[in-house]
């Protein structure tokens, strides 16, 4: 029974990122447990279940059962509705995660790992300012676990970090007030991304369409947490989009959640303590887009711990650092990047998007990328050009 | 204070990610405002997407 035992980790969180360390860890020979609160592990979805054919294949051959839809193409919508679209480089695809997430879980109890549900962590275990276990409520009995390291994959609502003294709250300005339903019953290109652009559809963010084949996608959308503060909730923006765009689909889920759209925190490391995924704000600022980003910061956290761990380190936050470090040189760089443009691209007018959208339209289709985009983005604002450039260089 | 319409919570945990104070616990269906935590900085409120939360005067209850 889990709750007698000892452990190597307990992974707070049976998300992507959590799902990820432990998969990797039990793997390098680690005993995990992995608990977590809800009920179902992938459910609710709050996610509007896109990834990058290349970001999936960093970690899994893609499986048929994963994939509602492959993407080729994108289209934008501008303010005026005039829209543009072009190809993708690269595939992507709209998951159905309630079964991929399921299916990561599974896959790191394959390498060994116990995973829980409906346990539930409130607190840590601290022994001379290390954390040294967590403690909570399994179907509302109370309960302790010790392990020699906790790993915060708890998500947005992250609360492992600030019981070890890490400062993870978000400012206001980087935090999408998101919502999303999946709707059936309308007739959509189920090759294509929709992105709408514009103060009035989704100040501060943007709205998007993510078919799920032919006749269901996922429609949501995330306003910036400044234009929250304005008093019209994210909820009523999508109302409306929906009234004029389908006022007839139906509405098979309804969710809401919050995107953390900030820089990754400079510390997400403490004494026995690690953070991944969104806990430790791992989000690509720009667009929203974090599985990829917290499964890869799952696996470079399992990475230093099997190696600690196994080498009977002392899990002091200086030996610790090492993911930190490595976290910060493989993403940090471009993750600011992302994140200045974000800034930006946020602080464009309706007009300037218009001017946009239509320069883009002049361009022939064969020569439409996104890397055009940004050109032509940054012809409209110079300062962007720096970021455009390092950001495509390496891409 | 801050006065939570419970039925209507999905449990994101989006006003968690904010709170300055800690003081909102979101479990699997149930949210709790620790009062005497709260500092009314209203951020809960703000980004909350679908307007669970709202200002209500201590006073008033
Ligand atoms: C509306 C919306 C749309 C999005 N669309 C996309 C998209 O299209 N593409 C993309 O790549 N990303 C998208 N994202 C972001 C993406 O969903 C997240 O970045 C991703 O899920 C992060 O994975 P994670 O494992 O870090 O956290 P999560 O998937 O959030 O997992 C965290 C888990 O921890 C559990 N937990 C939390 N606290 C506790 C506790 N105290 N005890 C036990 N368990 C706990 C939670 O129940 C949850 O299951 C979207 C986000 C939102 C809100």
């Amino acid at each position: 029974m889990w709750k007698k035992q000892q452990f190597d980790v307990v992974v707070v969180g049976g998300g992507p990122a959590g799902s990820t360390f432990a998969r990797i860890a039990a793997r390098g020979g680690l005993s995990v447990l992995v608990l977590e609160k809800d009920r179902d592990i992938g459910v609710p979805v709050r996610c509007g279940e896109a990834v990058s054919d290349a970001g999936l294949r960093i970690f899994h051959e893609p499986r048929d059962r994963w994939i509602k839809s492959t993407i080729t193409r994108i289209k934008l919508v501008a303010p005026n509705e005039s829209s543009v679209e072009f190809d993708m480089k690269e595939k992507g695809y709209i998951l159905d995660r309630r079964i991929f997430d399921y299916d990561l879980a599974d896959m790191a109890v394959e390498e060994g790992a116990i995973v829980i549900t409906k346990a539930y962590v409130d607190g840590l275990l601290i022994d001379n300012d290390y954390a040294v276990g967590v403690k909570g409520t399994y179907l509302n009995e109370p309960f302790e676990v010790r392990a020699k390291l906790v790993v915060g994959a708890d998500g947005v609502e992250s609360r492992v970090g600030r019981w070890m003294g890490i400062r993870t709250q978000l400012k206001l300005k980087d935090m999408e007030s998101a919502i999303q339903k999946t709707v059936s019953g309308i007739d959509v290109e189920p090759d294509r991304f929709e992105f709408y652009l514009s103060k009035k559809w989704a100040p501060g963010g943007y709205l998007w369409v993510f078919p799920k084949g032919r006749h269901m996608a996922n429609i949501g959308l995330g306003i910036s947490g400044n234009y929250a503060r304005e008093g019209k909730a994210a909820c009523r923006f999508l109302d409306e989009f929906l009234e004029w765009k389908y006022p007839q689909a139906s509405v098979l889920t309804t969710v809401a959640g919050g995107v953390p759209v900030a820089k990754t925190l400079k510390q997400i490391v403490a004494n026995g303590l690690m953070l991944v995924g969104d806990a430790a704000r791992t989000v690509n600022p720009m667009t929203g887009g974090g599985i990829i980003s917290a499964m890869r910061s799952g696996l470079l956290a399992a990475e230093t711990a099997v190696e600690l761990i196994k080498n009977r380190k002392d899990l002091h936050m200086k030996n610790l650092r090492e993911y930190e470090h490595r976290w910060h040189k493989i993403g940090g760089r471009n993750h600011e990047r992302y994140y200045r443009l974000k800034e930006a691209i946020f602080r464009f007018s309706d007009d300037d998007l218009n001017r946009i959208a239509s320069r883009i339209a002049a361009v022939s289709v064969d020569d439409r990328s996104l890397l055009k985009l940004f050109s032509i983005a940054v012809a409209q604002k110079p300062t962007l050009l720096i970021d455009v450039v390092r950001l495509f260089a390496r891409l | 204070m801050i006065r939570i319409e419970e039925n209507k919570c999905d449990f994101c945990g989006c006003c968690v990610g904010l709170c300055p104070t800690d003081c909102i616990e979101v479990k699997e269906a149930v949210i709790e405002i620790d009062d005497d935590e709260c500092v009314d900085c209203d951020l809960c409120i703000f980004i909350c997407p679908i307007e669970v939360l709202s200002h209500v005067e201590k006073t008033a209850v």
